[in-house]
């Protein structure tokens, strides 16, 4: 069977979401097809641009847009941003963004949850980007959401999977896809994230800050492969420092 | 006389011989000028304890106690502290530049990645009533005043928008009289038509009124406090209503509160100690942003430049290489914030400083009143209004936006949008 990932009812064989800010927009196709990237999220506030070179002009045809809500500091600007993105042809998905923080530009949960539930209603594909905390995630299932995104670390931070066990608690106790955002910088994380059995990997940073950016969108395809097809397999047993005990422990039972 | 300021002050023929004899009685006698501090009436008073703050950081600051090994202690952090931050505008940095500009580049590339913005300030009018002595607007400098009609703002916004530039900043002189908050916010409606995103450069005014002009379609407010020493500050800005150091102060939360997306600062380098200024600046951004952690706040960095009567005007200790230390400084103390480079500095500067810290820039740029349309297409403008100070570098939007990429950055009209 085809391992296939979904999304609202969409189907989808690759599982790198390729981010299109912070670098140069003649890139992205070359980074879409070495990534292999079937969905490319755009800032809706970058789409928003009079500029002969309008990001959207740069996206493949056939990609699947994600336009993200960033910029909004609550649910209602999130709701707003998500409609006029609708309303200017970007379709249905959209990823739920809000920050009421500039430094980090961690996600505020509870606005997100509210932009989630009245999003969904309005039969949008809603991933929202959260920090990964399991009582929230279960609220994001609740109010209709596709899948959720957990940060594995600030964004742009390249810092990888400093929230591995919270991500891992909701990979074991959510039934949606768990795409993990955010703070993943090397294609190693991204293949540590996808062995614990994360749906989606979503990046942007890494891939626009190295030197050769489409090739570096490659090098995350190969990890996310790799660590899907490891997780799908079966991870093999891992032994703890020291090794296990020569004797063993259930002698004792006749 | 107070021989520090000579260089600022020029008389004009046409003054007349008692407006001649206040101006230098302003000039020379303290005492005839009102108390600095005090607030006038109508100015909105906040509570809040950031300047409190950023004073008392200031005052305590003795750059000179700082050695080599605290400025390598202070880029081998990965969170740069307040006091990692002193050390890095202190003299002993400058032998580590090029470290710090490394440092700032790794800084500036993980939060905006190679993109750099794009502005042009639009100037309304040049009237007003303050006399800051450095100043091309000053109400004692004999320049051609000029006020656009909202005509002439509509044309002049057609002109850039057909440049394609999509946000503008404006700004007026401080004159509540010629340039009321109406005549502001009436322009304010008009750039909607033309621009994605407006950002205001005018007197500060109170919280309400910053909310009628966020309503009117503005979402950023950039106020230069010149410089943070109040003492100083007194000898520099002597009339007016700008005269009252803390109400300026407060100015950004002031907008904040009102609604505002962003607000911009900054000290003009020069004026006085710029280790200082540079330090008082960035406090003042970094008590608002624990404040206000939605707020996306921005520093600048304006050098003194020539005027209009008096071209002996200078950034005197600020050269360029103090002027990229202290901006590289900000990058590493402050990493999400943005940092604008005008048009004061040259294009060599500012091809470089884009680079390493630089996110926003002006391009075709005039300080004067009404003359876009001779600067951009070359139509004669005679009776276009005089400009704020001398630019250096002229270069029009599609040069820099060329320039731009061809140092492998990435210009960017937009990235906002008006909710």
């Amino acid at each position: 069977m085809e391992d296939k990932l979904v999304l609202g009812g969409h189907e989808f064989t690759s599982r790198f979401i390729l981010g299109s800010g912070k670098y140069n927009l003649n890139l992205i196709k070359a980074a879409v097809e070495q990534g292999g990237a079937q969905i490319i999220t755009l800032a809706l506030r970058r789409a928003n641009t009079k500029q002969s070179e309008s990001i959207l002009d740069f996206i493949p045809e056939g990609v699947t847009l994600l336009p993200n809500t960033s910029g909004a500091r609550n649910a209602e600007e999130a709701v707003r941003i998500a409609r006029l993105s609708r309303a200017m042809g970007c379709g249905d998905f959209v990823k739920v963004e809000i920050m009421h923080d500039a430094k980090y530009l961690l996600p505020d949960n509870y606005e997100t949850v509210r932009a989630t539930e009245i999003l969904a209603k309005e039969g949008f594909v809603v991933l929202p980007y959260m920090y990964p905390d399991l009582n929230v995630a279960r609220d994001l299932q609740n109010a209709g959401a596709a899948a959720v995104m957990p940060l594995a670390a600030p964004i742009g931070s390249n810092k990888g999977l400093a929230t591995k066990e919270f991500i891992q608690i909701l990979i074991d106790e959510i039934d949606l896809p768990v795409i993990v955002d955010a703070g993943i910088g090397r294609p190693s994380q991204a293949c540590e994230a996808m062995e614990m059995g994360a749906a989606a990997i979503m990046a942007n940073t890494a891939i626009a800050t190295a030197g050769d950016v489409p090739a570096m969108a490659g090098a995350f395809r190969q990890a996310i492969e790799a660590g899907r097809t490891a997780y799908v397999t079966g991870m093999g047993r891992v032994l703890t420092r020291g090794g296990s005990a020569s004797d063993p422990l259930t002698g004792f039972l006749r | 006389m107070n021989e520090e300021n000579q260089v600022y002050f020029i008389d004009s023929d046409a003054l007349p011989p008692e407006v001649l004899k206040r101006k230098h009685r302003l000039e020379q006698d303290p005492s005839f000028r009102t108390d600095h501090m005090a607030y006038l009436q109508g100015m909105e008073v906040i509570e809040s304890d950031v300047k409190d703050k950023v004073i008392a950081a200031m005052n305590a600051y003795d750059y000179d106690s700082y050695t080599a090994e605290d400025v390598k202690r202070a880029l081998s952090h990965e969170t740069c502290s307040i006091e990692d931050f002193k050390a890095l505008l202190s003299p002993a940095a400058a032998p580590f530049l090029e470290e710090m500009a490394r440092k700032a580049e790794e800084e500036t590339r993980k939060h905006f990645g190679n993109t750099v913005y794009l502005f042009t300030p639009l100037y309304i009018a040049n009237y007003c009533q303050n006399y800051c002595v450095y100043c091309g607007f000053n109400c004692y400098n004999n320049i051609h005043r000029k006020k656009l009609t909202p005509e002439e703002i509509d044309h002049e916004m057609k002109v850039i928008a057909d440049s394609g530039m999509e946000e503008i900043l404006m700004l007026t002189g401080e004159s509540r009289k010629y340039s009321d908050i109406h005549y502001i916010g009436e322009a304010v409606k008009t750039a909607r038509k033309y621009f994605r995103n407006i950002g205001i450069e005018i007197y500060p005014v109170n919280t309400d009124e910053y909310r009628y002009l966020h309503e009117c379609g503005v979402d950023y407010v950039t106020v230069f406090q010149e410089t943070y020493d109040s003492d100083k500050y007194e000898t520099l800005h002597l009339l007016g209503h700008k005269r009252v150091w803390p109400y300026r102060f407060d100015a950004q939360e002031r907008a904040l509160r009102a609604g505002m997306r962003g607000a911009g600062f900054s000290a003009l380098l020069g004026l006085s100690d710029f280790r200082k200024d540079a330090l008082a600046s960035a406090l003042h951004v970094y008590y608002l942003n624990r404040k206000y952690p939605h707020a996306e706040l921005s520093l600048s960095c304006p050098r003194l430049r020539p005027i209009v009567n008096n071209d002996k005007i200078n950034p005197r200790d600020v050269g360029e290489k103090e002027l990229c230390q202290v901006l590289c400084a900000y990058r590493i103390f402050l990493p999400y914030v943005g940092i604008t480079v005008s048009s004061r500095e040259s294009a060599q500067f500012r091809n470089g400083i884009t680079k390493i810290c630089a996110t926003k820039v002006s391009a075709g740029v005039s300080t004067g009143i009404g003359d876009h349309e001779a600067k951009y297409e070359g139509k004669e403008e005679t009776e276009a209004g005089d400009e704020q100070f001398e630019i250096n570098d002229g270069r029009s939007f599609e040069t820099m936006y060329q320039d731009l990429e061809e140092g492998g950055l990435q210009p960017v009209l937009n990235d906002y949008i008006y909710v």
